[in-house]
């Protein structure tokens, strides 16, 4: 397993370390810890009743690196647990709440549950909800890429559960024999909702999953980002030359529940969390920046602090907004709407001014 | 002018607008050298080359999720089903992806493709090489359903629906892939989905159907006048979402009596959607029983299928008793 810094944040595999301006390892560190405090924000709001539903992140922020390894024009099909690829590329934090709040200013008018936003200026592709149907896309993607001859690459996360799923299968066979530029990350969490691992694959490790395909598969330690960051640079680069996709087994874990519906105490031990905390993401390349002398002990605080405030503005804005019209339910079915939908509408209308 | 069959109608289409387009990719199972088990891509990997005319790994729900990847990076892909009865792989990309993504997005991302698959029975082919799944994808809003009944109309529909920004099924009737030619332009032409066709103008008896059961509603028209001097107007849908309402109504109104003809199992049939329309709008109008001419309610037979498909003698029984009423 890949793991260049360990949990208090010493080098353990300089050869590896990747050399990056200080500037950009303090960015990944912001969003870092912008996702951690908008995962906070989010349970809160959802236990306030404020929102309606949450999906945790916490404890899987060094997928952070992986947009940090890519190119602006390459495409991401996340799953729902990488906010930070969107955030690294600058999508604006206001559409995310607006988005948790399902108002008038959601991008997605309203239509998803909270946490399962995209956007299509960062190639930050819509997820599903159904497990696995994005990682066929993806390898769809990269195919079209190659196709269009343009260098770019698709990067497809995934849980550990969704290799169990049809489009896993699809999308690691139709990427490997079409030689698309596509990277395939499995974010293994340990947790498909309460079905561990050992239930969900007979194999050792999910990497030699790689083999059957006739692709190279590489496991990396998922909560170091200089890990996820190098391996996901290796082997996009592999991709954009035209040798076809990797599969990424990046090993996490799942501190919260699978979603605010979930209660975890039914099926693992808070022993085995606690020993997972101590391997948290945010932690340990914090400690990495402070004995490297480029940040102060106090700066995380300080970042923590400045993405609390700002997400608290944004709620109370998007808190005191409406709901999306009537309107928007029936548009975006298609293109233009059909005679049925035109008729379906005003019928919808009639009763809201009754 | 040449005179041309569905099949090659469907051959020409697809060529015409990879020539035109470059984002025009084709993928599905044996369409590369092979030609397609129906020849529909004859010629056309020699033509265009194995990336743009892809033979893909035997795997339904792959094809089309690949596809919708290629769609959202902005290519036009046009998959191929071998046959409608194996679509089902694929029913969660179609339904919970190919469907949604433009709704779920809010209108962020779109998916357009063409999804090309022979249907429906008298072919020999039994339980799994004749079905007619139409009425499954007509309920999933997101799709737009076309299905061709002549080899003009092939290539017009097909070109419109490889342009259209929305997802398109689109059903091509194998039984009659090769039963007649007409004569189809060279030019470039399209027919806009959503138009139906009048087929054959008449005053006593509507008759709504689509694909090879147009061949057989007008089989049984001619007869009804000749034998019965009842006059039937026989609509030809051509697409079934978004269908063509106003056509529908114009007719209903004139005549009053109204059968449907589709192949497909009766319960819950596309036919059922065009009795209740017909029933909600306009009962007015209607001076009889609205009459579902289909399939029965068994999965599709073997040597049998002659008796389970609606024949000319079943829809023209339809016609006598919506006109005697």
């Amino acid at each position: 397993m890949r793991q260049i810094i360990d949990i208090e944040g010493n080098v353990i595999s300089p050869d590896l370390l990747p050399k990056v301006a200080k500037k950009e390892l303090v960015k990944w560190l912001d969003i870092m810890i912008a996702v951690r405090v908008l995962d906070e924000k989010g349970m809160r709001l959802q236990r306030q009743g404020r929102i309606g539903f949450h999906i945790p992140t916490t404890g899987q922020e060094a997928h952070v690196g992986a947009a940090a390894a890519i190119k602006d024009k390459d495409w991401i099909f996340p799953a729902y647990r990488e906010h930070g690829l969107a955030i690294y590329r600058g999508i604006a934090l206001a559409d995310i709440v607006n988005h948790l709040f399902a108002n008038d200013l959601d991008p997605q008018k309203g239509r998803r549950l909270p946490g399962l936003f995209g956007d299509s200026r960062i190639r930050f592709i819509n997820p599903s909800a159904p497990i696995g149907t994005q990682i066929v896309q993806a390898a769809g993607a990269g195919y079209a890429a190659r196709y269009k001859k343009d260098g770019s690459v698709s990067i497809v996360f995934f849980g550990d559960g969704a290799t169990s799923s049809n489009d896993f299968h699809s999308g690691m066979n139709f990427g490997a024999v079409t030689k698309a530029a596509t990277v395939f990350i499995c974010q293994n969490n340990q947790w498909a909702i309460s079905v561990p691992l050992s239930k969900q694959t007979a194999t050792k490790q999910l990497v030699d999953k790689a083999t059957g395909y006739g692709m190279p598969g590489i496991q990396i330690d998922g909560n170091d980002i200089f890990a996820m960051f190098t391996a996901v640079r290796e082997a996009a680069q592999r991709a954009r030359k035209g040798n076809g996709p990797t599969f990424i087994e990046s090993v996490t874990y799942r501190l919260g529940p699978h979603t605010s519906s979930d209660d975890p105490s039914k099926y693992r031990s808070e022993n085995d969390v606690e020993l997972w905390r101590q391997k948290e993401p945010i932690g340990r390349f914090s400690k990495y920046l402070i004995n490297e002398g480029i940040i102060d002990k106090d700066e995380p605080q300080r970042i923590h602090s400045k993405y609390d405030q700002i997400f608290n503005e944004l709620i109370s804005e998007a808190d005191n907004r409406s709901t999306p019209p009537l309107e928007t339910m029936f548009e975006d079915v298609f293109e233009t709407m059909p005679w049925y939908l035109e008729e379906q509408l005003e019928e919808a209308l009639r009763f809201t001014k009754e | 002018m040449a005179e041309l069959t569905i099949i090659e109608a469907v051959r020409l289409a697809l060529d015409q607008e990879m020539a035109r387009d470059e984002s025009v990719v084709l993928l599905g199972e044996d369409i590369g050298p092979d030609g397609g088990v129906f020849r529909a891509t004859q010629g056309l990997y020699e033509k265009y080359g194995g990336k743009r005319v892809l033979d893909t790994p035997l795997n339904e729900s792959g094809i089309i999720g690949f596809a919708v990847g290629m769609a959202l990076y902005g290519l036009r892909p046009v998959a191929e089903i071998q046959f409608a009865d194996f679509i089902w792989p694929a029913m969660d990309q179609i339904v919970s992806e190919v469907a949604k993504f433009r709704y779920r997005s809010g209108g962020m991302f779109t998916v357009p493709m063409v999804i090309r698959t022979p249907y429906g029975g008298g072919v020999k082919g039994a339980i799994y090489h004749s079905q007619s799944p139409e009425a499954y994808f007509a309920h999933t809003p997101g799709l737009k359903i076309v299905i061709p009944s002549s080899p003009y109309d092939t290539k017009g529909l097909l070109a419109a629906s490889i342009r259209d920004p929305d997802p398109v099924l689109f059903f091509e009737p194998k039984r009659i892939y090769r039963a007649f030619r007409e004569e189809v332009p060279e030019e470039d032409y399209t027919i806009p989905l959503g138009q139906a066709s009048v087929v054959r103008s008449g005053n006593d008896v509507t008759i709504l159907a689509y694909g090879a059961m147009l061949h057989v509603a007008m089989d049984a028209a001619e007869r009804a006048m000749e034998q019965h001097k009842i006059d039937c107007e026989v609509i030809d849908l051509r697409t079934l979402v978004p269908l063509d309402i106003e056509t529908i109504e114009a007719s209903v109104k004139k005549t009053g009596r109204v059968i449907s003809v589709t192949e497909s199992p009766k319960t819950a049939g596309f036919g059922a959607e065009l009795s209740a329309l017909v029933a909600e709008r306009w009962i007015e109008y209607i001076e009889s029983p609205i009459i579902r001419v289909t399939g029965y309610d068994t999965p599709f037979p073997f040597v049998l299928e002659h008796d389970y498909m609606p024949s000319a003698e079943k829809v023209l029984d339809g016609i006598i008793r919506s006109f005697n009423f």
